[in-house]
């Protein structure tokens, strides 16, 4: 056999082969399955109204969730901070589970530790653990701050962070004076995004109280001119820049409070270190004297904004991600109020360019009916967005959904927002639901579109509408987090998405007279 | 550094230096540099299968990770709940890519999250009615299940609840198999006592509770392959063109009645031994099945695998296997021909799950690569017996190796490929060295038998020879001579 003519084929083609096509044909027999005809039946009762009903009576079996576990939210908060390693007190798979799922979003390294608790500390309590894994970390990664949150084992045994880590300080592991914030995050309390909230929340009240300054909002020749920006659990790192263009286009100072893009998108030199970039820690305590805090997701980051307008006595503007062109004129329209500085000229004419564009592209979008799946504050822009252009949303899927903020519940903002547009007359909000109460809405009410992170692609495949992956996890598809979708040019990225993606199943359906070369 | 057994054991004492005292003494007791007399009586010396230091970044997962990520979850016919917190089932689905054939949703659950998603109500006032609405709603949700599995997280053991009662229960009610898994992620050190606990659970609920219609001399089980890109299948070809019937497939797209008949085989063939041994163990006592662990990692693996396997049978079975094995070698050695030139004497660590860190050694060897590290995340001491007779004098092993040791020992020792895990890839990405994820072939596969060897060969090229990692630095890579080796 010439070398020329080896032919590898791996699994996306190996096993269409009619060898083993027979194979799995062989196979049946002892797998007992069902019936085709009992396959097919089930399959089209699974797509029916009756089977819709009961999926949407039943009262406990949840059904491929679109939520994680509050400790993974602290591990992507902590990682916001300079040089501080995550501490995961707990089962040390949860530990890896975090690691790995933040890493395949992002594709970039999660260090993080866990305090590996076993039968043993069940029974007798984390504490040995803690301490011992204190000062393993703090010699091995060393960091300048650790930031330890709970996972369920350690919160239902009722361990005691605060008394442990005095405990570890007492015992000489660390020092005194060695940052080690804390936040407790039972993982059967909440979702990802309120054990961001804890994390951000712990770190911020811990560095303030300990520096031992008292702020004074609004005052300070430096401080206070500064505006502090929050831009809560966010997946992508190329929101993070874009927030840094427009702050920086207006001329403000600002610091970010939990800034994890760093971490997230760290060059490849030929070194790894632990820690890239984060909010300095001594920003922190400065925070307090800022002029104000923008808040971009107000439903994630309930507790903080709590935090900061009480202890901080702080003016708090909070908004959901600022998504589409009217999300980022209220952006702008906020950060022009909170620093007394007038938008600026470039972005105006950023946002007549990307205006232009969804000019451009409206007529592949105007009445396309789409269901949309995401965390509170993604939803309540992508929604906007869609309005805006003249997209429908049909189906909206929250399982993390019952956040309130100032006593308005997201479901709540959700259909105000859609009934004030009479493209969002046929939308319905389902909090608290789930991908498979969505597969049943897909099938059943048919759209065009769905708009969501990849653990929506079985649902959308079943109902054979093209995804459109926005969100977290997307684990499928590469780099999409490097593209902002906030501010205008998040908006432009997100129409070509979505526009690119319908002009695509265009082409996809169409042959003969009306493949067209034009569009 | 190469492999020179003193400057390896100097290395692994520098790089455990960094650690405090305590910890330091524990991990001085995970590494061995092979020797000799290592080799020769596979003097184990090195510890494993016990707790990990708090504090390290550990490769390992926990017992659920085990019972529900590795061997329960590719039961492809079955609903298996994730019973606990929500996080354990979102974090572990449809990340292993147990290929299954089936209806997603239908008669195909692998790749879904079925979930109790406890509350602090269930918490304080236990779970255990709500599993009891819970498998009646999975029953209307999913009427084709063949059965329901409960893979317990944490809280469940630690509230008391008691998931047997209740199993048994609904059992009766719903007319169904349902198992109870005590799989509790704080159980053991890792995810072995997870695979343990899953096999007692098939052993003492599923195994044996069905009859083959028809039995041959020729039956046999794979156990112990989880179908990653489909691995089993490149197996079982092999083995059913060499004559032999393959009557149950665990657990990779595998299906509740191949579990319940396979103690009606002649042979069972373990690959994944880590995992699935006390399954073999247990069905040799019960049912005095003999059984053989294979390789089929590699064409010299392979070849030996097949015939030891066909040595247990007659000479049909011996004969075929000798016409297959002639069939596929010219393949086998075209595909050495292209790939062994460009790969020869490239140097490989190894950190991978309590199994492959040794089977894929032939692999690498039939490309002409050189383990020089190699190490387990939660092996046991029969692993590490096993590994080092195939080890040359001075390659470094260790279990249980944390972020930083590893990354130590790729600095210091010339690696030119890493073969471990996802947490582990990008670290390698930003160091600029060539890694390749080997729990689940980096998305692609099979990488077992004839067909997956190919696949293997044509991943590791393109992982050690991509131009990418010269770009890494502008100057591009150190000549060998001006890098004093």
């Amino acid at each position: 056999m010439s070398m020329d003519e080896l032919n590898i084929k791996d699994n996306t083609s190996l096993f269409k082969e009619e060898r083993y096509v027979q194979q799995r044909e062989n196979k049946k027999p002892f797998e007992a399955p069902c019936s085709e005809q009992e396959t097919a039946e089930a399959l089209a009762y699974s797509k029916s109204a009756e089977y819709m009903e009961k999926n949407f009576s039943r009262q406990n079996v949840v059904i491929n969730p679109h939520k994680a576990c509050q400790p993974l939210g602290s591990v992507m908060a902590a990682l916001g901070f300079e040089k501080t390693l995550p501490f995961v007190h707990g089962s040390q798979g949860c530990n890896a589970y975090f690691r790995s799922h933040l890493s395949r979003h992002f594709k970039e390294p999660t260090p993080s530790v866990s305090t590996s608790m076993t039968e043993d500390a069940a029974v007798f309590g984390g504490m040995n653990n803690l301490i011992d894994g204190l000062e393993n970390s703090v010699a091995l990664y060393k960091p300048e701050m650790v930031a330890i949150c709970t996972t369920c084992m350690a919160e239902v045994i009722g361990d005691d962070l605060n008394s442990f880590i005095g405990n570890a300080r007492i015992k000489g592991v660390i020092s005194e004076e060695y940052p080690v914030a804390y936040c407790n995050t039972p993982s059967f309390v909440g979702s990802h995004i309120t054990g961001y909230d804890a994390m951000i929340k712990g770190i911020l009240s811990y560095l303030y109280t300990r520096s031992g300054t008292r702020g004074k909002p609004g005052s300070g020749a430096e401080s206070g001119e500064k505006l502090n920006v929050m831009l809560g659990f966010e997946p992508y790192t190329g929101n993070f820049a874009e927030l840094r263009k427009i702050l920086g286009a207006f001329d403000t100072k600002y610091t970010i409070l939990g800034d994890h893009s760093g971490n997230y998108d760290s060059p490849a030199t030929g070194e790894y270190e632990y820690y890239y970039g984060g909010t300095k820690l001594a920003d922190v305590p400065q925070a307090a004297n800022a002029l104000a805090t923008l808040s971009l997701q107000k439903y994630t980051l309930k507790k903080t904004q709590e935090y900061i307008s009480g202890t901080w006595n702080q003016q708090l503007a909070a908004l959901s991600t600022p998504l589409g062109i009217k999300g980022t004129d209220t952006l702008l329209d906020t950060i022009s109020e909170l620093t007394g500085l007038p938008i600026p000229a470039i972005l105006t004419e950023e946002r007549g360019r990307v205006v232009d564009a969804l000019m451009d592209s409206h007529p592949y979008l105007h009445g396309k009916r789409v269901a949309l799946v995401g965390d509170p504050d993604l939803l309540i822009g992508l929604i906007g967005f869609c309005l805006e252009t003249g997209m429908e949303p049909v189906h909206i899927v929250c399982s993390n959904g019952d956040v309130d903020y100032n006593e308005v519940k997201f479901k709540d903002e959700a259909e105000a927002l859609l009934a004030a547009s009479p493209y969002g007359s046929e939308a319905t909000v389902h909090v608290g639901k789930d991908l498979w109460h969505m597969r049943s809405l897909l099938l059943n009410d048919q759209v065009d579109l769905a708009i969501g992170s990849s653990h929506l692609k079985f649902a959308a495949k079943d109902a054979e509408v093209p995804l459109v992956r926005v969100g977290f996890p997307i684990f499928d598809r590469h780099h999409m987090h490097r593209y902002p979708i906030i501010g205008y040019q998040g908006t432009l990225n997100l129409l070509s998405l979505i526009v690119n993606t319908i002009l695509q199943q265009l082409d996809d359906h169409n042959s003969g007279f009306n493949f067209e070369l034009v569009r | 550094m190469g492999l020179n057994i003193e400057e390896n054991q100097k290395l692994v004492e520098e790089i455990l230096e960094a650690y405090p005292k305590k910890a330091r003494k524990d991990r001085e007791k995970h590494f061995q540099v092979a020797d000799e007399k290592a080799i020769d009586c596979s003097t184990c010396a090195v510890k494993s299968n016990i707790k990990s230091r708090p504090g390290v970044m550990t490769p390992r997962g926990c017992a659920y990770a085990g019972s529900k990520g590795v061997v329960w979850g590719p039961i492809k016919d079955m609903v298996h709940i994730s019973h606990g917190p929500v996080g354990c089932g979102q974090y572990s689905w449809g990340t292993r890519r147990n290929f299954a054939n089936g209806t997603l949703g239908i008669d195909n659950f692998t790749a879904m999250q079925i979930t109790s998603d406890f509350q602090e109500t269930d918490i304080v006032f236990g779970g255990d009615k709500k599993l009891a609405v819970i498998m009646r709603e999975i029953t209307e949700m999913f009427p084709l299940a063949k059965g329901i599995s409960v893979q317990s997280e944490c809280p469940v053991g630690l509230i008391g609840d008691d998931i047997e009662a209740v199993s048994k229960k609904m059992s009766k009610e719903l007319e169904l198999p349902i198992v109870p898994v005590r799989c509790e992620g704080f159980r053991g050190v890792s995810q072995s006592l997870g695979h343990h606990i899953a096999n007692d659970a098939i052993r003492d609920f599923v195994l044996g509770r069905a009859e083959l219609a028809e039995t041959g001399p020729y039956d046999v089980n794979i156990i112990g392959d989880y179908n990653i890109g489909g691995d089993a299948w490149a197996s079982r070809i092999l083995l059913e063109e060499m004559g032999l019937r393959v009557i149950a497939q665990w657990s990779g797209d595998g299906s509740l009645n191949e579990l319940e008949v396979a103690h009606k085989a002649k042979l069972n063939l373990i690959h994944c031994h880590r995992s699935m041994n006390y399954m073999v163990d247990h069905m040799e006592k019960a049912y005095g099945i003999p059984w053989l662990e294979y390789n089929f990692f590699g064409p010299t693996k392979t070849y030996e695998s097949l015939r030891a396997i066909a040595a247990l049978f007659d000479d049909t079975i011996q004969e075929n296997c000798e016409q297959m094995i002639a069939r596929y070698k010219p393949v086998m050695d075209a595909v050495i021909r292209k790939y062994r030139p460009r790969l020869e004497n490239k140097t490989v660590m190894l950190m991978i799950g309590g199994l492959r860190s040794r089977h894929t050694i032939g692999a690498y060897e039939d490309l002409g690569m050189d383990i020089v590290a190699s190490g387990y995340e939660f092996a046991h001491k029969d692993d590490f017996e096993k590994m080092l007779p195939m080890l040359a004098e001075g390659t470094i092993v260790m279990d249980d190796p944390t972020a930083y040791e590893l990354e130590e020992l790729t600095k210091k020792m010339n690696i030119d490929l890493v073969g471990s895990g996802v947490k582990e890839k990008y670290v390698y990405h930003k160091m600029g060295v060539p890694f390749r994820q080997m729990h689940s072939w980096d998305y692609s596969g099979p990488y077992h038998g004839f067909d997956g060897f190919k696949v293997f060969a044509k991943d590791m090229d393109m992982t050690v020879n991509s131009p990418v990692w010269d770009l890494v630095s502008r100057q591009g890579k150190m000549e060998p001579e001006e890098a004093g080796v």
